[in-house]
């Protein structure tokens, strides 16, 4: 694989193939293939391996990626997957779905001066190659344990200490895996039908398939985590009730899915829906394959999708693969300050989504049957940074324009959700409603529970919830095993 | 999970059908006013139907649905023993109950099955439960002996004057308001013209009011906003806020048209099943 010629930093980032733009807008199958092997030890050994590692201090969970990467060029795929798994335990979801340039790879050193290093080392490409790769090849015995861990010494489940997980996204999914390969019997429990939280609800198909997500949770199954799924915790089950029934711990990862509305007039007009919304129908309901599923979806010609953040553009890339016309995204800044992954805003407009910037919807028009029919919106200009550091989108009045749109989806963010909340008598919340969770080890103000993930941080991300997760679960373990952990 | 069906009753051929289901955590918990989210299989949608009744003592809960559509249609294929796919609850605030007097119950079509667990709820707090039921003609009464159980009187009425008063329920509801005043709440559970039409008779006389609205929802628990109805001028979620609301101050013009936002691909799905019947690969 060496090539002495050239220096290994000074060749661009491999590339990953992609389905080409016109032909993945047709379907819903994922949009970036992942490395083959050739490609991936070719971007491995971009790797300078640094004395001190910026890559690290971005992970929001410390990943030794100089270390896993390192294996990797020694062509050693199962310590590189152990090394990862050693911190993160959803590395095949991660390699997808981190906002990277904003993490390692935008500490990687090579990124600094990318006309003459040929920029990062594709450090989220790589992940995903080595725990695709090194799932695909598991086979046998020690399988679950293998892609729980990265190793094959596993406990077996007892019965006697027994944790409760309620909602099952990637914060509990960590807690539950971590305190399965340590012989905890682990119980999850989950409103929704299916597991997986944003991952099977939220993030569309096309980025993040349905398989990576089972993939994990079998291996879980396989290692006696019990998931009792349409289960909603504070009302089927209350805290105080999973305690009396043996439970040791309780960690509660229920995400912050409650969807934000504008409170603009005509919102509740036929045509108008949260993000959460179509995304749930498209992707825990199937609705893409309607009348086949039998879920449904609302079409349109032209769309708007209302926001700048990832869950805009999943909402916007798949009202194109419904057959949308024409998609715009309408956001009150410019495209800088989008909080979306860069890939995704990219592949977005690839795909030939439209941006209306420095504009904010006013008022949702309907007809006299309440059907959708346009949106005003109110043109803006920058001023100055606010106290998020982004240039604060100021109305220039009397400006206004109408966008004509039969489907408004709104992407503005999203809050806590109350029932499992409410329903807990002396859990302490913050002042925005979220969970107040000691942040060295996620335990709230009841002993021995503990909560991580978006219903402690508010809507966060993927890696940041797993990491929530992971410290609970250490603590969870060195309590509950004591010495033995 | 195991979520079997225990009893089926046709109590309209090909129209409303009866299950009573074994889910003893969800019958532990439910009360009056609840709903249920069930799926009859892995390509099913979600279908928010409230709990007709419930039996803690022998884990079991009662759901009575009426035929309307591709997946009512194929829940209705369902045999004794057979189990559905998914089953969850009990979701939404229950119905608030409390020793007040009087209290008249209106039902109508297959709302009746709804209101018979809230009557039920409100007699066993030592409430004086008037049922007032309807429907097309005597045939489609549901509930009437059931209700009997427990409410010392059960006024009937029926469009086509088969048996009770002839007309509507509105208009029975309308002459004992006039005749008692000590009614304390109308509780209403029906179709949406029909709660609607009970809002107006009992604004006048100022009797609280008590309607159960059935939104189009997804999860049932807060999270998409499917089920977003105008309450007082404020956006209401009615599975986590309802879904029971003050009845005067419900906007039921937007609800009707709120229920209609499907409706090509409803039928689209029904004429499918249809066909796949008369073909013989239905389920
Ligand atoms: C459309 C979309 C796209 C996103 N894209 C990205 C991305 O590209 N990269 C990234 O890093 N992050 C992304 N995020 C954010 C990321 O998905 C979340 O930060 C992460 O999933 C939070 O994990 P969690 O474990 O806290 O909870 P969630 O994933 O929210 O899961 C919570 C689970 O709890 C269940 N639940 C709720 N209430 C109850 C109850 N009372 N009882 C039982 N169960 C309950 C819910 O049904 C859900 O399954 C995206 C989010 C969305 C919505
Ligand atoms: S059904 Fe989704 S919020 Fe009510």
């Amino acid at each position: 694989m060496s090539e002495k010629a050239v220096k290994p930093a000074k060749r661009a980032r491999t590339e990953m193939p992609v389905q080409p733009p016109f032909v993945r807008i047709q379907n819903y199958l994922e949009v970036a293939l992942g490395y083959g092997e050739a490609e991936a030890m070719a971007e491995a050994s971009r790797c300078i391996q640094c004395k001190k590692p910026g890559c690290r201090q971005g992970c929001p969970v410390e990943i030794d990626i100089k270390g896993f990467i390192g294996k990797l060029q020694q062509g050693d795929l199962p310590g590189a997957y152990k090394v990862l798994r050693e911190y993160n335990s959803l590395p095949a979801v991660c390699g997808r779905v981190c906002p990277q340039e904003n993490q390692c790879e935008g500490m990687c050193i090579l990124g600094k001066n990318p006309e003459k290093t040929g920029g990062a080392v594709a450090i989220g490409r790589l992940e995903r190659f080595v725990a695709d790769t090194f799932a695909a090849r598991l086979a046998g015995g020690d399988a679950a344990c293998l892609q729980i861990t990265g190793e094959t010494a596993c406990h077996m489940s007892r019965d006697d200490l027994k944790v409760a997980c309620i909602g099952a996204g990637p914060s509990s999914l960590t807690v539950a895996g971590y305190l399965a390969s340590l012989g905890i019997k682990v119980t999850v429990f989950e409103a929704l039908h299916e597991v997986g939280g944003v991952l099977v609800y939220g993030i569309p198909e096309f980025r993040l398939p349905k398989s990576i997500v089972r993939r994990e949770v079998d291996a879980m199954r396989d290692l006696g985590v019990e998931f009792k799924t349409n289960w909603v915790g504070g009302k089927a089950i209350t805290v105080q009730e999973l305690f009396d029934e043996g439970y040791k711990a309780v960690f509660i990862g229920v995400g912050a899915g409650l969807p934000q509305f504008m409170h603009v007039p005509g919102e509740n007009s036929i045509g108008v829906f949260s993000a959460n919304e179509y995304l749930t129908r498209v992707n825990l309901g199937r609705a893409y394959d309607f009348p086949n599923y039998d879920t449904p979806v609302f079409k349109a010609e032209q769309v708007c999708v209302i926001g700048g953040g990832n869950v805009a553009m999943d909402a916007a890339r798949t009202a194109l693969r419904l057959g949308a016309k024409k998609v715009s995204i309408v956001y009150r800044r410019t495209k800088s300050e989008m909080p979306a992954r860069l890939e995704e805003l990219e592949h977005a407009i690839e795909e030939g989504v439209q941006l209306e910037l420095l504009c904010a919807p006013l008022a949702l028009n309907a007809d006299e049957n309440k059907r959708l029919v346009s949106m005003t919106v109110q043109n803006m200009k920058l001023g100055e940074p606010d106290a998020s550091g982004r240039c604060r989108p100021m109305p220039i009045e009397g400006d206004t324009r109408d966008i004509p749109c039969q489907l408004v989806i709104i992407a503005v963010g999203t809050r806590p959700n109350p029932i499992l909340l409410e329903a807990t008598k002396g859990l302490a919340l913050n002042k925005r409603g979220y969970i107040e969770a000691n942040p060295e080890i996620g335990e709230t103000s009841i002993h021995n529970v503990f909560a991580g993930g978006d219903i402690v941080t508010g809507a966060a991300t993927v890696i940041s919830a797993m990491g929530a997760g992971r410290k609970a679960a250490k603590e969870i373990a060195k309590r509950l095993l004591g010495a033995e952990a | 999970m195991n979520y079997r069906i225990l009893e089926k009753k046709v109590l309209i051929p090909g129209q409303t059908t009866l299950l009573v289901i074994d889910a003893p955590h969800v019958a532990k918990k439910a009360k009056p006013g609840n709903f249920v989210i069930l799926r009859t299989s892995e390509k099913g949608e979600r279908i928010p139907l409230t709990i007709a009744d419930c039996d803690p003592v022998a884990g079991t809960v009662t759901i009575v649905f009426l035929v309307v559509g591709k997946s009512t249609a194929e829940l209705n294929t369902f045999e004794e023993g057979q189990a559905l796919h998914d089953f969850c609850g009990p979701l939404g605030k229950p119905t608030h109950i409390e020793k007040q007097g009087t209290v008249i119950c209106v039902g109508g079509g297959t709302g009746v099955a709804a209101m018979h667990h809230i009557a039920k709820g409100h007699a066993a707090m030592g409430n004086r439960v008037v049922a007032i039921i309807g429907a097309r003609n005597k045939d489609l009464l549901l509930f009437c002996s059931e209700l009997g159980n427990f409410c010392p009187e059960v006024l009937i009425a029926t469009d086509d004057g088969s048996q009770g008063h002839h007309g509507f329920v509105t208009e029975v509801l309308k002459q004992r308001l006039e005749e008692d005043k000590n009614v304390s709440e109308v509780v209403a559970i029906g179709p949406v013209p029909m709660m609607e039409a009970v809002a107006k008779v009992t604004k006048p006389f100022g009797v609280k009011t008590t309607v159960s609205l059935n939104a189009i929802m997804v999860d049932g628990i807060g999270m998409c906003g499917a089920c977003r109805c105008t309450v007082g001028g404020e956006t209401k979620f009615a599975c986590v806020d309802g879904p029971e609301f003050d009845g005067h101050q419900v906007d039921f013009g937007e609800l009707r048209l709120r229920l209609s936002q499907f409706r090509p691909q409803e039928q689209e799905s029904m004429a499918l099943f249809q066909h796949k019947c008369q073909c013989g690969e239905g389920k």
